[in-house]
């Protein structure tokens, strides 16, 4: 296991040096004048693009720009706004409310999303199988904030169930729907995935052979198929967290949430380019980090992976 | 479980017809699926639409989307403007007919570019293996580092232009590695299969043996997931562009539309329900494509 | 039959669906086993053998197969009970051990917990517990360092170690049955005989019955008491290994002997049977071997032949068994 996590550390490390390098890249390097790029179609005074030009050194030569930018990265220095104002100081008491709606997301699709793929594999080919595949199928169809939209017309506005907008009623009232709405993705794939391992599992020779142990039903299907599913599930888990992550953006912007996400979408709005690149920065290094950690947890999970 | 009986029976079939009669089993399979011929002919219809977008917006109305008239403005359906009018005063169906055009083109360009960098990437380090494949596999992996959204969100924001190209040029560069991989994976486990290792015996050269061995029966699951990746990507575009980084005025795309809709949907909903329809419809399309071939071509199948 | 039969299966039918027409995997076949004797269950791939054990065992996937027929074990009927009894059932009557071990075992459980697990749920053992009397079936089956090998994983195991595996697992649920499915056809060769002669002496120790399934003469002729040959899903010839061996009575069984080669025929040509067998969804009219067989003759195009006793505890199900009898010494 030891061998195993240090070289998963030491991807990450290659990644990291090759994401900070490629963000760089985008941003500092490409055709135009990297301020004015970030500006949009703002008109900044001259003092203040002398300003940035000499906050960001960018007229120091590539490495050390690029030294300086990982850094600053690595101290969680993700930039300033035009007016001068920490990106992570922005970030910083936003922080809660997004963690309080990943999670909540995150939680919905693992337990729906699980729980409804063995139902489905455990009833397979029978009309409730069916229906849970049509609706994971359709669910995934349906883009984010389309769905969102759709929420909170139909549940916010005419069923009057849930808040439409905003946190004012506080946790859980108003994190459900959108909690729900950033999940739903998820949870669909999770149970169309879950479904298909599940029914892979149940037909090995593992489990005719637990069957020939005289081994109760239940107890194969928890802890002899559905261990073996979750190992691959959990792959896809891991992928997941970057579209929650990035669907945090939209989410808390459509929902109004005063989450980092909420910080992204009206940056955007509002062009302000150094922003954007900061907050998408520092969502990419915990994405980063999410997996190595997903990863760490395959291994403990499924032995074979140790030793390959 | 796997029939030994099956099994037994499969192995007398005469090994030469095989190749040929597992193609011809699986389009046979394939038309015999009601998912595939719906969701294959509407993404038929969707194209057409895309390619002559004139021919469908003149059925209802103008069939203008930008003529434009103020005093029309948020109207709801009435006859010939099935849709409705948008905040502007613009037609909302000739709108929905003309964004097909930009969306999908995005969506096919997007995968046709990725399967492309895939096929040949994916086959080369997996055949060769060496520094090729560990250079190829590591920047795979950096650009696995991002997620979708957030990755093409930076790289967005920095770029000037915003137009079907530069779009799409951000999402393939997001969207190779995945395939990348697949086909990779796919290429490394065929080529443990014993007729490959008795063609190269028998002196076929690498190239013989990529293209017609190798290749045809480690594509599969690229294709089943390129299916997907168009209605990933159209999705994708729809959700850049209404975030205010994709595509943007004066191009007419769903998102746009979308976009534009937030204020005012709640109290007329005909703002949201049309695009939203006709951009999940178009999505749910893809996906299911991408199921019924997955069905079709996972060798498993014999056995579900 | 007689009041000490262990099992008795008595016109089992097991059909398929399949896309190429129903697929007659078994088909009408009879035999019976006695408390503690060896039989030997031999025929080629598609014989039937496998699908025969796993009816019996209850694995089978009765959505997908027909099973018709009687199966019978110290009196209570198989065939016909609820899925959720069927599995129930062989339980601690009867264990099967499998071709692939790595297959059969759990790719992400230890294989000590394996064979535990069996003890805690079957008797309520407590873990430790469990854990102490697997680990002495570990030592029973002769895998060295059992307590270090305990908490292994199946990948991390030889073939042999993981077939000792599967036969401890076998061995805590002491059954009076041991159904094999060709649990050597996958080994060494020396592994092979290693094996054998641990099943043989775990016989000896449990009293236990076994029926081994194969495709190889050789090793059903050192392991079996009664030997019964399959071919196209019915059984063409029982009786005791010599009977067989010796004055075989069906030209099946004299094809298959015929065709080992030998070291006395150095240098002459090998006889095989000819032809092959015929696919399950099409089997020949009449006799299923006719096709094959040296001495086919009318009445075995159009009459199928049952098995029959010949001799004592000798059946055969050929029209001309007793004259195969003259022919040979």
């Amino acid at each position: 296991m030891g061998r195993y996590t240090l070289r998963r550390l030491f991807q990450l490390i290659i990644v990291f040096v090759g994401v900070t390098l490629l963000i760089y890249f985008a941003v500092f390097t490409l055709p135009g004048d990297p301020i004015r790029n970030l500006a949009g179609h703002q008109q900044l005074p001259p003092t203040t693009i002398n300003n940035i030009r000499e906050k960001y050194h960018l007229d120091d030569p590539f490495w050390e720009q690029f030294g300086r930018y990982i850094g600053g990265v690595l101290h969680g220095n993700f930039g300033t706004d035009f007016y001068g104002n920490s990106v992570w100081g922005l970030m910083r008491e936003r922080w809660p409310v997004t963690l309080r709606l990943a999670s909540m997301a995150w939680l919905f699709e693992l337990v729906f999303g699980i729980g409804l793929g063995v139902v489905a594999a455990l009833r397979r080919r029978k009309p409730s199988d069916r229906l849970i595949l049509m609706l994971a199928v359709g669910v995934i169809a349906v883009p984010a904030f389309v769905a969102a939209y759709l929420a909170q017309l139909l549940l916010g506005v005419h069923a009057g169930i849930f808040p439409i907008a905003g946190i004012s009623d506080g946790w859980p009232r108003s994190y459900i729907l959108p909690a729900l709405v950033l999940g739903a993705f998820g949870f669909a794939s999770v149970s169309r995935l879950m479904r298909s391992s599940m029914t892979e599992s149940l037909q090995a020779d593992y489990v005719r052979t637990a069957i020939a142990k005289g081994l109760p039903w239940r107890r194969i299907v928890v802890r002899h198929a559905m261990r073996n599913s979750l190992v691959t599930v959990l792959t896809y888990v891991a992928l997941d967290l970057g579209y929650l992550l990035g669907g945090t953006v939209v989410i808390e912007g459509v929902f109004n949430l005063p989450g980092v996400g909420q910080l992204l979408f009206t940056s955007i709005q509002q062009q302000q380019g150094p922003v954007v690149v900061g907050v998408a920065t520092s969502l990419i290094m915990i994405f980063l980090v999410l997996n190595l950690l997903v990863d760490l947890l395959y291994g403990v999970l499924d032995p074979r992976i140790r030793v390959g | 479980m796997a029939d030994p009986q099956l099994a037994a029976l499969e192995i007398a079939e005469p090994a030469a017809g095989r190749q040929a009669s597992l193609l011809r089993d699986a389009r046979a399979q394939l038309a015999r699926r009601p998912s595939f011929w719906l969701s294959g002919g509407f993404i038929l219809v969707m194209i057409v639409v895309a390619i002559v977008p004139q021919a469908f917006a003149s059925w209802f109305g103008h069939g203008d989307p930008r003529s434009c008239n103020l005093s029309d403005s948020l109207l709801s359906s009435r006859s010939g403007h099935p849709f409705g009018f948008d905040k502007q005063g613009c037609d909302i169906y000739a709108n929905v007919i003309y964004g097909a055009r930009d969306s999908i083109s995005i969506g096919i360009l997007v995968t046709a570019l990725s399967m492309f960098i895939a096929v040949v990437l994916g086959c080369l380090s997996g055949y060769y293996m060496g520094w090729l494949d560990t250079v190829v596999s590591r920047v795979a992996d950096v650009f696995f580092g991002f997620p979708f959204i957030l990755g093409a969100l930076v790289l967005l924001t920095s770029l000037r232009s915003h137009s079907v190209w530069t779009v799409s040029l951000a999402l393939a560069l997001f969207s190779w590695p995945t395939l990348t991989r697949l086909m990779r994976a796919s290429i490394l486990s065929a080529k443990q299969m014993d007729y490959v290792l008795s063609a190269r015996s028998l002196g076929a050269s690498d190239w013989r043996l990529i293209r017609k061995h190798l290749l045809p029966n480690a594509i599969a699951p690229v294709i089943v997931i390129s299916a997907l990746t168009v209605g990933g990507v159209i999705a994708a575009e729809s959700t850049l562009t209404f975030l205010g980084v994709g595509l943007q005025e004066p191009a007419i795309s769903w998102g746009l539309q979308l976009a534009n809709a937030q204020s005012d949907f709640q109290s007329h909903p005909h703002l949201l329900i049309y695009p939203g329809l006709f951009l999940s419809a178009t999505v749910l399309s893809f996906i299911v494509l991408g199921d019924a071939l997955q069905d079709v071509l996972d060798p498993r199948r014999n056995e579900r | 039959m007689s009041a000490e039969a262990l099992l008795e299966v008595r016109d089992l039918s097991v059909e398929f669906a399949s896309r190429h027409g129903a697929l007659k995997a078994v088909r009408s076949t009879s035999f019976t086993m006695r408390a503690g004797e060896t039989l030997a269950v031999l025929g080629e791939s598609g014989s039937g053998k496998s699908v025969t054990a796993m009816s019996i065992m209850g694995l089978l996937d009765p959505v997908r197969s027909r099973t018709s027929g009687s199966i019978t074990f110290e009196g209570t009927e198989l065939v016909g009970l609820s899925r959720a009894r069927r599995r129930r059932f062989p339980g601690r009557n009867i264990a099967m051990i499998f071709q692939d071990a790595l297959a059969a075992l759990n790719p992400v459980q230890t294989v000590g917990s394996q064979i535990s697990e069996v003890l805690r749920v079957h008797q309520g053992a407590s873990h430790g517990a469990a854990k102490a009397q697997a680990i002495e079936y570990m030592d029973r089956v002769r895998i060295p360092a059992a307590a270090q090998r305990y908490s292994s994983y199946p990948h991390q195991l030889s073939g042999g170690m993981r077939q000792r595996v599967m036969i401890a697992i076998a061995l805590a649920l002491q059954p009076k049955l041991l159904i094999a499915d060709e649990p050597t056809t996958a080994l060494d060769v020396t592994v092979q005989a290693q094996i054998m002669q641990l099943l043989t002496e775990l016989r000896r120790e449990t009293g236990m019955a076994l029926l081994f399934i194969t495709h190889d003469l050789g090793v059903s002729a050192e392991v079996a008491d009664r030997i019964a040959v399959m071919y196209a899903g019915r059984i063409v010839e029982t009786g005791t290994a010599a009977e067989v061996y010796l004055h075989s009575r069906h030209p099946y069984t004299r094809g298959l002997l015929d065709s080992i080669p030998r070291a006395a025929q150095k240098g002459q040509r090998l006889t095989p049977i000819v032809g092959s067998p015929p696919p399950l969804t099409a089997i020949p009219r009449g006799c299923s071997f006719h096709p094959r067989c040296p001495r086919a003759a009318e009445v075995c195009t159009t009459d199928r032949p049952e098995l029959r006793e010949i001799s004592a505890a000798h059946c055969s199900a050929c029209h001309f068994a007793e004259e195969l009898a003259d022919a040979r010494g």
